[in-house]
């Protein structure tokens, strides 16, 4: 459910919580996410912001290092995290920190 | 061999029965009437076999199952099996057999989520449903534990005539223990919950009041709780689409070593389960007579078979055509387009307060 508009704070530090778990599975063609009784498939993108999710890094870090690594413009990636995080959050695939 | 595309599916899921035994005696089981012995369970290593065999197939998680799991000593054993073999372990239990200390030793093995039955947010009632004093007060106790330990936990709530009016506590009871989601179940009316059906059907109205009522609490709760609600089909105009279609996403293994495509499957006459005791997990899913029974859609009749649902909801569930219509074949009759629908309209109304027949062990 994306909520548009939505605010996170930069000083988060997003983790996969206990029982969320990002793995790749060759049999299921990709990147997947296992979470209590539901697994779901992650693009690129999704695979790319999760793998920064240890809970070490602030949100706006993994911004940064986004928007460095495919230099993209840091507003566009800086949406789409907060649009994905807060989503996962919601389902309470994502503990905010 | 199917006409899905033509390439096998991969399975996702693998609901591992390691035990029909229960100390519950819930009206509603989804066990078969007739239970598999103890002196016929797998032991602890074919278990394992069989978890290695079904990641190497695809499976990402292995949902612990029963009767209740925890009645097997050697459950550590099989939850750090499945663990090593790199699926994602979850335990669905009654909780009544399990302590805080036995948790903490599973935990340990590498359980990843719990799922615990409650039968009522009213404890008395609750209690009355599973067959067992105090069961209510058990369970609430171990949820608290399993979130203590830091493992997410989800409560299910299987919902039927006598609760079907408290929906409302019952997330809101959910929410108090610490769940992260909860599970809004109707009955659907298989095995013992077949036998029941007249004294656990719910009426039209209660279900749509119910049904409204899971909406609201999702917009109250929303990011606190996910509620989860498993439809009740005698009341739907189209089918579900049972176990996301016949030998498609998942596999049920008994406590024998029988290999079935849904919990239920053995209720259709003529259908040949295979063991893995005598054949892998591979071959079963590829080739058993019991998976390719109903894989794909080639079984099909009308009106399925030209259904633009079809692959949608694969003409719903096997079991449900055959216990209702006596052909496995048929549509699932609780779909509006199948000629019998007329059929569950009239059980559906066959409401009788009779006491429960118990699941007995």
């Amino acid at each position: 459910m994306d909520q548009p508009g939505r605010q996170l704070s930069g000083s988060a530090h997003p983790r996969l919580p206990r029982g969320v778990r990002l793995t790749h599975s060759e049999a299921q063609g990709g990147w997947v996410l296992l979470a209590p009784e539901r697994v779901f498939k992650a693009d690129a993108i999704t695979v790319e912001i999760l793998k920064r999710c240890t809970g070490d890094a602030t949100l706006d870090a993994i911004v940064d290092d986004l928007a460095k690594t495919f230099t993209a413009p840091r507003e566009r990636i800086h949406a789409d995290v907060v649009n994905l995080l807060g989503s996962l959050a919601d389902k309470k695939l994502l503990e905010l920190g | 061999m199917t006409s899905n595309g033509g390439s096998l599916p991969a399975p996702l899921g693998l609901l591992a029965e390691l035990t029909h035994r229960c100390p519950l005696g819930c009206p509603y089981c989804s066990n078969p009437v007739t239970l598999d012995r103890r002196d016929d369970e797998l032991d602890a290593s074919m278990w394992g076999r069989v978890f290695r065999e079904a990641a190497a197939l695809g499976v990402l998680q292995v949902h612990l199952s029963g009767g209740e799991p925890a009645a097997r000593r050697d459950l550590p054993e099989i939850v750090k099996a499945a663990r090593e073999a790199g699926l994602y372990n979850n335990l669905i239990t009654s909780a009544v057999g399990l302590t805080p200390q036995n948790l903490a030793v599973l935990t340990g093995a590498g359980l990843d989520h719990v799922q615990i039955s409650i039968q009522d947010s009213d404890e008395i009632s609750a209690d009355h449903i599973a067959g067992y004093k105090g069961a209510s007060g058990r369970k609430r106790a171990i949820a608290r534990e399993v979130v203590k330990l830091g493992l997410p936990l989800t409560i299910n709530m299987v919902v039927h005539r006598a609760n079907i009016a408290r929906v409302e506590p019952m997330v809101e009871l959910a929410l108090s223990l610490g769940a992260s989601r909860v599970e809004i179940a109707h009955v659907q009316y298989y095995g013992w919950a077949l036998r029941n059906r007249a004294a656990l059907m719910p009426t039209r109205e209660q279900v749509e009041k119910a049904v409204r009522q899971v909406e609201t609490l999702r917009a109250r709760y929303h990011g606190q709780i996910v509620i989860d609600a498993v439809v009740p089909d005698y009341y739907a105009r189209f089918p579900k689409p049972c176990v996301g279609g016949w030998g498609r996403r998942s596999l049920n293994v008994t406590p024998a070593g029988r290999v079935l495509p849904c919990h239920a499957a053995e209720v259709i006459p003529g259908l040949e389960f295979w063991n893995v005791r005598e054949h892998s997990l591979a071959d079963i899913w590829r080739t058993s007579p019991a998976f390719l029974a109903f894989r794909g859609t080639d079984w099909m009749l009308e009106p399925c078979k030209s259904c633009v649902r079809r692959d949608q909801d694969f003409g719903g569930c096997r079991c449900q055509a055959f216990l209702l219509t006596g052909d496995a074949r048929a549509a699932d009759p609780v779909c509006h387009l199948s000629p019998q629908h007329a059929l569950v309209e009239r059980l559906a109304a066959a409401r009788e307060d009779a006491s429960y027949s118990y699941r007995s062990s």
